[in-house]
């Protein structure tokens, strides 16, 4: 019973989100699934940030090793979390508004949770990112070795699109004669890379697309069928 | 049979690496050194529908990206609402990123609030653009305004009812704008756009995605997609056909913020082909050095 109640919303909700996609009449039902699913969304996600309290709790409480990042993740969340909520920083926008700082936006300029974005966020997360341009590199230099047949495969075709996303492919057609008058230069390795790009990555693309619909189709219907109760956690 | 200058690559501290990528990706910026490109026709088709729809046209701009991705994507979207601008259609600003919301205030102010805030025509808020924030839900967010927007989202951001802005007369959905325009770093975003909005609503959509993520949005091109920029190559290929286009200031490096950032990416290129080809000398050597001579 603990779980057949659950199943059978899922089943209820599936089948009216796949009906009302050719039915206007049962748009409005849709459109209330659709708002508890953001109900439900944010429930959950209340839900994921007590389970990271829960984690790192622990993490600090048994010492474990690595235990004082938990400690920067748990002071970094809660400050977050109650500069956002209390709105430190924030002022009335307009006249409309009434006249103290819960009436203005969160993020707003100047705000400490805006200050905590632009100061904080924004350098941290840009690093991180970048940091990928150095490691690869790297990789290159150390990994990206022809020692096999797919591995010479992989380097060719790696070279050539390397090469033909920068101006430096126009150098390929420097040893071909001019064009004629009105007509954009020839480019072999630009050429190339397009050739790659639309036979091979495209159509690879497309049968792995194509592959996980037909995934998400059939393990829909199990769930619409209640067949699939493996999301309701458990043993099934 | 040894070789010091073999022994000395072999063991080439990684450290030096990093210095050489650093070096190649510092020196363009610092020297302002650029690198224009010629534009692919995914990016024309974008440029010339934004320049094809009548002034005042509506179009939502979707800015799906955060500053893990800004440096591709944030040039973009600066080209993307500039040339909107120049053109004076209407613009719906709008995210499915939680972190998305500072991009779009950034692009606002930078090209909006800096080169359309004055004069004869200039761009008023709730008249000619609005910020309608971020909407919470992922794809199901893009379905809810795929059928009312108000349902989803009866403010703006900055807390005004959409009934009381001039623009939202007569905004339903989706449907009714004539144009999506998506900066796209991932997921949510410009696959999920074509999915719930675009193609069931039958709007066009052209997205501005991300080096990697172009691989995966392709497959769409042309059919589904009307227009597909990608990474800063097509970053630098939208600036360089507004700046043919519409010369003075849009001409100007400090309007062309990812010709900039083609130079660095360009060197950063050059290295990594450099080093691909020295690490596989390095490799074929070893193996001529191990394999046994008469």
């Amino acid at each position: 019973m603990s779980k057949t109640v659950p199943v059978l919303i899922a089943s209820i909700v599936g089948c009216i989100m796949i009906v009302a996609n050719f039915s206007p009449f049962l748009l409005p039902a849709r459109q209330i699934a659709e708002d508890w699913f953001t109900i439900v969304a944010t429930i959950a996600m209340m839900l994921g940030g007590a389970n990271l309290c829960v984690h790192h709790l622990k993490n600090i409480s048994d010492r474990e090793a690595g235990w004082g990042f938990s400690a920067v993740t748990l002071i970094s969340f809660f400050i977050t979390i109650a500069v956002g909520l209390l709105k430190i920083g924030v002022v009335p926008e307009s006249e409309q508004q009434v006249k103290f700082a819960w009436s203005g936006p969160f993020q707003q300029e100047g705000s400490g949770f805006w200050w905590i974005y632009q100061y904080l966020f924004s350098p941290i997360v840009s690093t991180m990112f970048a940091l990928l341009a150095f490691y690869v590199a790297s990789a290159a230099f150390r990994a990206f070795r022809a020692k096999n047949l797919e591995a010479i495969l992989l380097l060719i075709t790696a070279l050539i699109v390397l090469v033909g996303q920068t101006r430096d492919r126009e150098i390929t057609s420097l040893f071909l004669p001019p064009p004629a008058e009105g007509m954009p230069q020839h480019v072999p390795i630009a050429d190339l890379t397009e050739f790659i790009r639309k036979t091979f990555v495209t159509a690879g693309q497309r049968a792995i697309m194509i592959g996980i619909a037909l995934g998400v189709v059939a393990t829909s219907l199990r769930i619409l069928l209640g067949l699939d109760r493996s999301y309701l956690g458990g043993d099934e | 049979m040894t070789s010091p200058l073999l022994n000395k690559l072999n063991a080439l501290d990684r450290r030096w690496i990093f210095l050489a990528m650093a070096l190649a990706v510092l020196s363009p910026i610092l020297l302002q050194i650029g690198s224009d490109e010629t534009p692919s026709p995914p990016t024309i088709k974008l440029f010339d529908e934004i320049e094809r729809l009548p002034e005042g046209s509506r179009i939502l701009m979707a800015m799906d990206f955060d500053p893990t991705s800004a440096a591709e994507l944030y040039p973009m979207a600066l080209s993307f609402t500039r040339h909107c601008c120049l053109r004076h259609h209407k613009l719906y600003f709008v995210t499915i990123w939680p972190t998305g919301k500072p991009m779009i205030e950034s692009t606002i102010k930078a090209v909006i609030g800096a080169d359309f805030g004055s004069g004869d025509r200039a761009y008023q808020y709730g008249v000619d653009y609005v910020n309608l924030g971020y909407l919470a839900g992922d794809a199901v967010a893009i379905s809810q305004i795929s059928s009312d927007i108000r349902k989803a989202r009866p403010q703006d951001a900055r807390g005004t009812s959409l009934d009381e802005l001039p623009m939202m007369s007569g905004v339903i959905s989706v449907k009714e704008m004539d144009l999506i325009v998506n900066a796209s770093a991932g997921f949510p975003g410009g696959k999920e756009w074509v999915q719930y909005a675009a193609t069931p609503k039958k709007i066009p959509i052209a997205v501005g995605c991300t080096g990697v993520q172009s691989t995966q949005l392709f497959p769409y091109y042309p059919d589904q997609l009307l227009g597909l920029v990608t990474g800063i190559r097509g970053a630098i290929e939208y600036e360089t056909m507004l700046a043919a286009k519409y010369p003075d200031p849009y001409a100007n490096r400090s309007k062309r913020p990812a010709f900039l950032r083609g130079g660095a990416q360009r060197w950063a290129h050059r290295l990594m082909i450099g080093l691909i080809v020295l690490g596989n000398g390095i490799h074929l050597a070893n193996r001529y050095r191990r394999t046994p001579h008469p």
